[in-house]
């Protein structure tokens, strides 16, 4: 006899603050949604911590419980070894990256463990960077059992094998250093270049020399240290014989630098140092605030963050953690309820349920017998079972999908591509107007031939070139970001600028995944809805969790004779009466099935009473972003079946395209049959299924609800309750192009001026001093301004 | 005038001592964690009332 619990609508969990709609779990009076929040909370309590929830409200995670084992594989030492920072006999240092840190009980609770064990001496958060550093006595604990007790309370470690990000936070480090170099020598320089600005008149010789070589001094290090990656780049790409934007950066600084030196050494004049130095600052500010944007993203998370990282392995007869790279052709491996399957492989177990719904997008587990094939990506519903690999991971099928050659081939940024080309003819051009004016000097008047001619060289320098771009997409990518909508890199917004086709993903794109809008059809009483709900909650089918979840009253009924049929329904005694909810043919139900959703019929003693239809429903305002992106809006390719085409016929109108029942290769090959067109597409999707498809179109954006969670190597992440603002996204798109292109014209014509005062030997040290800043300044400030008015009403438009 | 190379050596050891002191700070990763700090200094406070 089974006993349905007891359901309350408005309670909200002291845990995580979520509301507690399947069931109440109550502990001194205080609710918790879900048997994993309880048991967090009683770890808490039990260990006096329970300040934990005086010092923000609900400040949890919702709790998945998971099985404790699935840890062991850090004990190996291998993976050890990867994760430690130090290892000694008694003392250990490790990083764990824990996305769910977000509040100041977390930071409160996490350090403090050592309070939970006492193997673990202490621990510190990285707030921003959501990693906890724990010091910890390994003779004591074990690796595993740090991580699963951050996992037994709420904090669900991220562990991934590769150590990328410390170097990254460590150029960016150096970066900054850099950078506050070259900025105290650009002020110092600009301090001691007074008295030339000022015109003090040169009666005192010799302070106006001793300025000088204090100037010379202080770029010395600017030279050296702050443009040393300029440098080393542009001999890079000398050495490969191909000329970028560095080169001619490069050859301006070598000119700027050894012109003023040779000034200064023969106290000929004062130099321009204060140009260079100010132009090594504006770059590296450039740099830094391109990294700066990045850094909040980690986008390094592909497809194997998916996967497990160990699984259990047969050997002898034992059961072993096997990191899954280890696999070969013929291991026995057991994988437990929602896991997932590491590589492709024959079923040695009776029968299991498998949900491919990373990999086809249809949510029905579908049903695997003895013998047959399971291939990598789905996940394990259901009884653990025990399986043989057939292929090792790396040729697996979702890793073959994935190592299509849409994948590797990175589209180069064009805007990269035009300056480079730019780069390259200007670079001649400056090479030929200067050796012109040589000659023409040389030839009336040879004494002035070495200044004019290092003064082109100085002048020419396409700084602003170098900073447009940098500047301009870089606070575009800022303004997207706090609007919910985080792309790769600038490059991204380059391309989106040329897109002229939208292909969307149904399901978890435009409709939510969460909360599908289920309504019941016929007649019912209370009563007999409770009955419903008990039933329901016996099983752990999506759609009988639906049907539960939209059953909003309390329900404490018993069930008698429970009897589960996979794939057909559910059966029970409730007060004596035969109750069964399941599909059409299971409750035997003769009418016409309703076209466009899926149905939950009911019946009572074998009378069918009535259904619950589950019809996924359309986020926000899509029904008008569709509308204004007219003719760009191409296609919709979904995986599921063709139950919603008439609503989505009505949404998108006769010109678009509905594809239903597509695999991962159909939707790729669609994009690429829409690119052999000539056509720039943009697909949105949201998962693995369509990570195909996003990675050979040209702009491929993964919609999420929760940026938190897993993100596919896409080029840009779009929070799901933004995407009725994509036409407005894209229009940005287009609008930082043509800001670009302002910022390069305002550059050029500086160039232009200069050059032409350079070539006629008019240029006086002085207005070089200005022109040159005042170039990279104002190309800076145009483009940062200009992109935040062009995007003032984006966020105005923030949904409700 | 010599007065204004005294002075000025004087400021830019100044300023050196300062440009010296941000590359430290920033190397021994003060910079690291700009939030923490601030929340951590209540945390004290509250555990040493409860031990009391």
């Amino acid at each position: 006899m089974i006993t349905a619990k007891e359901v309350d609508v408005d309670l909200i969990c002291y845990h995580c603050g979520q509301p507690c709609d399947e069931e109440v779990n109550f502990i001194d009076e205080k609710p918790f949604c879900c048997f994993g929040c309880k048991t967090v909370f009683e770890i808490l309590h039990s260990n006096n911590l329970c300040d934990y929830y005086n010092l923000s409200d609900s400040p949890g995670a919702r709790v998945d419980l998971s099985d404790a084992g699935k840890y062991h594989y850090l004990d190996e030492p291998e993976v050890r070894k990867k994760l430690l920072t130090f290892e000694s006999e008694t003392f250990s240092k490790a990083i764990f990256y824990i996305p769910s840190i977000h509040c100041i009980s977390c930071i409160w609770l996490l350090e403090n463990l050592h309070k939970l064990d006492a193997g673990i001496i202490r621990s510190d958060v990285n707030f921003p960077k959501k990693s906890v550093t724990i010091d910890f006595n390994s003779s004591q604990v074990k690796l595993s059992r740090i991580a699963a007790l951050l996992d037994s309370v709420g904090y669900f470690p991220s562990i991934s094998l590769e150590g990328e990000k410390v170097l990254q936070d460590q150029s960016q480090k150096a970066l900054v250093i850099k950078l506050a170099v070259a900025g105290f020598c650009f002020g110092n320089v600009m301090l001691f270049s007074f008295p030339e600005y000022l015109g003090i008149d040169h009666s005192d010789e010799n302070l106006l020399r001793v300025f000088s070589w204090l100037n010379w001094s202080l770029s010395v290090p600017v030279f050296f240290f702050s443009a040393f990656d300029y440098l080393k780049a542009a001999w890079k790409s000398f050495k490969q014989k191909q000329i970028n934007i560095d080169v001619p950066i490069a050859a301006g600084l070598i000119a700027l630098f050894f012109r003023s030196s040779y000034d200064i050494f023969t106290a000929t004049g004062p130099g321009y140092l204060d140009s260079f130095t100010g132009l090594v600052f504006f770059l590296l500010i450039g740099r830094w605030f391109q990294g700066k944007t990045y850094e909040s993203l980690a986008f390094d998370r592909d497809f194997k963050s998916y996967f497990p990282l160990a699984v259990h392995k047969k050997q002898e007869h034992d059961w072993k953690p096997t990191i899954i790279y280890e696999l070969r052709k013929g291991d026995q491996v057991r994988i437990r309820n929602m896991e997932i399957i590491p590589a492709d492989c024959v079923l040695n177990s009776e029968q299991a349920y498998i949900d491919y719904s990373f990999v086809t997008g249809e949510s029905k587990p579908i049903k695997v017998k003895v013998g047959d094939r399971i291939f990598a990506g789905g996940r394990l519903i259901g009884q653990p079972i025990e399986v043989v690999i057939d292929k090792p991971t790396s040729q697996s099928h979702l890793t073959s999908l994935w190592n299509n050659e849409a994948f590797r081939k990175r589209e180069e940024s064009n805007y990269q591509k035009i300056i480079d080309r730019l780069a390259r003819v200007f670079t001649w051009i400056v090479m030929g107007i200067a050796s012109a004016t040589a000659v023409y000097w040389q030839v009336v008047a040879p004494k002035e031939m070495w200044l004019v001619l290092t003064s082109v060289l100085m002048v020419a320098c396409p700084c602003a070139l170098a900073l447009a771009a940098p500047f301009t997409y870089g606070s575009m990518l800022r303004t997207f970001g706090k609007n919910n909508f985080y792309l790769k890199n600038a490059d991204v917004i380059e391309r989106m600028a040329v897109i002229d086709s939208v292909v969307f993903d149904k399901t978890g794109t435009l409709t939510h995944t969460k909360k599908p809008s289920v309504l019941f059809h016929g007649e019912l009483s209370t009563q007999e809805m409770g009955y419903v709900k008990a039933l329901t909650s016996c099983s752990t089918h999506p759609l009988s969790n639906l049907v539960n979840h939209f059953i909003r009253q309390t329900s404490n009924y018993s069930i008698e004779n429970f009897r589960e049929f996979p794939g057909q329904g559910l059966e029970a005694k409730v007060n004596g009466r035969l109750l069964r909810v399941g599909s059409a043919v299971f409750v035997g139900f003769k009418g016409l099935l309703p076209a466009q959703a899926s149905c939950v019929f009911v019946s009572f003693d074998n009378e069918v009473n009535g259904y619950f239809t589950i019809a996924s429903s359309l986020r926000h305002n899509i029904g008008q972003m569709i509308s204004r992106l007219g003719h760009k809006c191409v296609a919709l390719l979904s995986g599921d079946n063709d139950s919603d085409k008439v609503a989505m016929a009505q949404l998108f109108g006769n010109k678009v395209i509905l594809n239903f029942n597509q695999t991962p290769h159909d939707k790729l090959g669609f994009i690429r049959s829409l690119q052999q067109q000539g056509k720039k597409v943009m697909m949105l999707g949201d998962g693995l299924n369509d990570a195909g498809a996003m990675k050979q179109s040209n702009v491929g954006i993964a919609i999420t609800d929760d940026t938190g969670t897993f993100t596919p190597a896409c080029d840009g992440i779009l929070q799901g309750d933004r995407l009725h603002q994509l036409d407005d996204f894209l229009a940005l798109a287009k609008k930082s192009s043509s800001i670009l292109k302002v910022a390069f014209s305002i550059s050029f014509f500086y160039n232009a001026i200069a050059l032409t005062f350079a070539v006629t030997g008019h240029l006086t040290p002085l207005t070089a001093a200005i022109l040159m800043p005042i170039s990279s300044v104002s190309v800076v400030g145009f483009s940062t301004l200009a992109v935040n008015y062009v995007s003032r009403h984006l966020s105005k438009n923030r949904p409700s | 005038m010599t007065i204004i190379i005294l002075l000025i050596s004087i400021s830019l050891a100044i300023a050196l001592c300062f440009l010296g002191a941000f590359i430290w700070s920033l190397r021994s990763g003060q910079y690291d964690d700009v939030y923490g700090p601030s929340v951590r200094l209540l945390f004290d406070d509250k555990v040493e009332k409860k031990e009391k």
